[in-house]
């Protein structure tokens, strides 16, 4: 009979339980959406990490920033040379010569002595550790055409002699970059090599620590159209390119790896590294471990994936943190009203329904019952319109998953914190011989990932929790109404 | 058997103070048929409302069986309503979205009759009001005076000890209005039911065996 009683009722009023429903379905649908979006942010959150990191880094060190010497400085900084003599000599005169030069560079400047991967690998809670070398290359290409001693009334190229006496003369260069890491081949399982996938050739053998091998990131490779056994040139050395690299997601950690004494070498930075990679015992104490670590390299920044999820969430959460937030409030608003609307409906209802229940209390039905008959349907209108939000909601997260935006976290440009600098891009130096005091600042990096928003069943579980509680709270209205009228009311002359 | 003594019922809003019933002493028998009469606004309706449990006096006494309805609890009332007393309205009162078996199977419902146990006997009562062709329908698929006989069925399907009519054929013309008539007299005489109807026709007043007169709350010598 309840059943029965139930589902004639719903029938016959099935807009005023379609308006209820869907009015909750919206709500819930929104949950889905928020949560799903969120959870989404967090999973995107995590690939940046990854890419940055690697899998199983917990945490980097780095050398803490420290005022700058400026004599120390100046030696560090790159400088090109190139021989401004070679339009006189060469005879021919008209045009400077083309030339070239690569510049390798210790990203940031900072480096920590290679005994630090030991000295940290011995601190408490310290699993694995693994030095790396973040270089910089520059390369500058062009003409230098020096300026030329000129006849008064003769033409020369603007711009460039002084008083009448030199005149033409200047410089067209390009200025190009890319990114190298050395990496400690004995320790494949740590370091930013590790988020990428070798999809062709191999990676580093353990073995290869001078080789002169190195693996290219495939989207690097492609730029520069180098394949598997090509060489690739750094800073006047070729390495022979044994695989390439493709990053799991978002962008590469660097564009060439090479063995990390190889990179040292290339640097001049023989026994110094800019980042050790931290493999914890335990994920879930990493301030334990950050302690032991400072305490045995007092010097040190470390960076756990904590701070950096901190900088990564800060720019990604700027347009999508904002939607959640307005999301979240939009569904509890929806939500509220859904539940009023369905209680003031499912209440006007029983309000019609006086003389019905009025008679059904005069037949000997107990209070608990009748009242029970209205919270069962307006329960029931609850778990229609979750089953309706969650249809909704899930076609909602399915389009923002397959149409949506993609991401674009902003990392670095903190100064000093290397670790989360990774390799940075091409600096946007002019071609004057001394680089900007810019380079200080660990290059920031733009990554882009897709935003997807998957459902969980958690939150599966809260829509039907939350169809329940609405038809519940609808059904309270209601029933207390129920409750109220008296038998009597059965003989009331209007309904 | 009712015994009810100074039974008063007093609507207080606000000021107004109105005495539905104002010291009603009445005695009905057992098997008893009693038609009560009255200008509207009499308190016909109150009366029927406290012989069957649906409201309490606010003072004197209502016995049914020695038991005195005034003081029971909700609870009780309601146990009551469901074993005892069989009600019809004049309009009708049927769950308009359910068809005319499960109307009758209402009144089962409380007693915890099993459901096909109570598909049966709704389906005999109404057969026994003329309407076993009509089981499936809904109350809107059928003509008043169906909808009549749907509602006796649904009161005497429990087979109770009281059956209370509050204008039963107030809405019906002549011709249906003797059948149910009919129907309700020969249903009363077959079970030895006490039978208590509000009426405002002359007609059926002059047939009642008993009649009495309610006016402005007061019992008075028709
Ligand atoms: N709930 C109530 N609140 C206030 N006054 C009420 C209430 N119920 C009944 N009354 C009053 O009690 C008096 C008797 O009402 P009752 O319904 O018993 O009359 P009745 O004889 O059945 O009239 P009718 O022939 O029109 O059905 C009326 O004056 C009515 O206005
Ligand atoms: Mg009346």
């Amino acid at each position: 009979m309840f059943f029965t009683y139930l589902r004639r009722e719903l029938r016959r009023r099935r807009r005023a339980a379609l308006v209820v429903a869907s009015g909750l379905a919206l709500g819930i649908a929104l949950v889905i959406v928020v949560d799903a979006v969120s959870s989404g942010m967090g999973r995107a959150q995590a690939r940046v990490l990854e890419s940055l990191y690697g899998l199983g880094t917990d945490m980097t060190v780095t050398k803490a920033p420290e005022p700058s010497a400026e004599g120390e400085e100046d030696d560090r900084r790159p400088r090109f040379r190139f021989d401004a003599q070679g339009g006189e000599d060469g005879g021919e005169g008209e045009d400077g010569e083309k030339q070239s030069s690569d510049r390798v560079m210790v990203q940031g400047f900072q480096t920590l002595d290679a005994a630090t991967v030991t000295e940290v690998g011995e601190a408490d809670g310290v699993a694995a550790a693994a030095g790396g070398l973040s270089l910089e290359v520059v390369t500058v290409d062009g003409e230098f055409t020096p300026g030329r001693f000129q006849q008064p009334e003769g033409g020369g190229r603007p711009g460039g002699g002084a008083a009448g006496e030199v005149r033409g003369g200047g410089a067209d260069f390009s200025v190009d970059g890319f990114s190298v890491h050395g990496t400690d081949v004995t320790r494949p399982a740590l370091g930013p090599l590790t988020s990428s996938e070798i999809t062709d050739g191999r990676g580093f053998e353990e073995t290869e620590t001078s080789a002169k091998v190195a693996v290219v990131d495939s989207a690097y490779a492609k730029e520069q159209e180098l394949g598997t056994g090509d060489t690739v040139t750094v800073g006047g050395t070729g390495f022979e390119i044994v695989g390439l690299a493709t990053a799991s997601s978002g962008d590469a950690a660097a564009d060439v790896y090479l063995p990390l004494a190889q990179a040292q070498a290339l640097a001049g930075a023989k026994g110094e590294i800019t980042t050790v990679y931290v493999q914890a015992d335990d994920a879930q104490q990493l301030d334990a471990v950050r302690s032991a670590v400072l305490e045995a390299v007092p010097d040190a920044t470390v960076t756990t994936s904590e701070d950096l999820a901190d900088t990564v969430s800060g720019s990604l959460s700027t347009a999508s943190g904002l939607a959640v937030t307005v999301g979240r409030w939009l569904s509890v608003v929806v939500l509220t009203a859904a539940f009023l609307v369905a209680g003031l409906l499912t209440s006007s209802a029983v309000s019609r329904r006086v003389r019905e229940f009025g008679t059904l209390k005069a037949l000997g039905w107990r209070s608990r019952r009748v009242t029970g008959q209205v919270v069962g349907e307006a329960v029931v209108t609850g778990l229609l319109g979750g089953a309706l939000g969650i249809a909704l909601g899930a076609a909602g997260a399915w389009a923002i998953t397959a149409f949506g935006p993609s991401l674009s976290a902003q990392l670095g440009g903190a100064g000093g914190s290397g670790a989360s600098g990774g390799p940075g891009g091409v600096m946007g130096a002019g071609p004057a011989g001394v680089m900007g005091g810019g380079m200080r600042q660990a290059a920031s990096r733009s990554l882009d990932v897709a935003l997807t928003a998957p459902v969980s069943l958690s939150v599966i579980a809260l829509a039907v929790g939350l169809a329940v509680a609405g038809g519940l709270v609808a059904g309270a209205f209601g029933g207390w109404r129920a409750s109220r009228l008296r038998p009597a009311d059965a003989l009331a002359r209007v309904a | 058997m009712y015994e009810l003594t100074g039974v008063t019922r007093r609507h207080t809003r606000g000021k107004d103070v109105v005495d539905a019933l104002a010291g009603v002493d009445l005695t009905i028998a057992d098997g008893d048929r009693l038609v009560v009469q009255g200008p509207t606004g009499g308190g016909k309706s109150t009366l029927l409302q406290m012989l069957g449990g649906l409201d309490r006096p606010t003072s004197g006494s209502v016995l049914l069986d020695g038991v005195d309805l005034a003081g029971l609890s909700e609870a009780r009332l309601t146990g009551i309503r469901g074993e005892k007393i069989g009600f019809v309205f004049q309009s009708f009162n049927l769950i308009p979205t359910l068809t005319a078996q499960e109307n009758v199977e209402t009144a089962l419902v409380p007693l915890g009759v099993k459901p096909r146990e109570r598909r049966e006997r709704a389906a005999e009562a109404l057969a026994s009001v003329g309407l076993g062709e009509r089981l499936g329908h809904v109350p809107g698929e059928l003509s008043g005076g169906q909808q009549q006989r749907v509602a006796i069925a649904r009161a005497l399907v429990k087979q109770p000890r009281v059956l209370l009519a509050d204008e039963p054929t107030g809405n019906l013309d002549e011709a249906t209005r003797d059948e149910i008539m009919d129907v309700l007299e020969t249903r009363c005489e077959e079970h030895g039911l006490t039978f208590v109807m509000v009426t405002h026709d002359s007609h059926l007043a002059r047939r009642a065996p008993r009649l009495v007169t309610l006016r402005e709350g007061v019992l008075v010598p028709s």
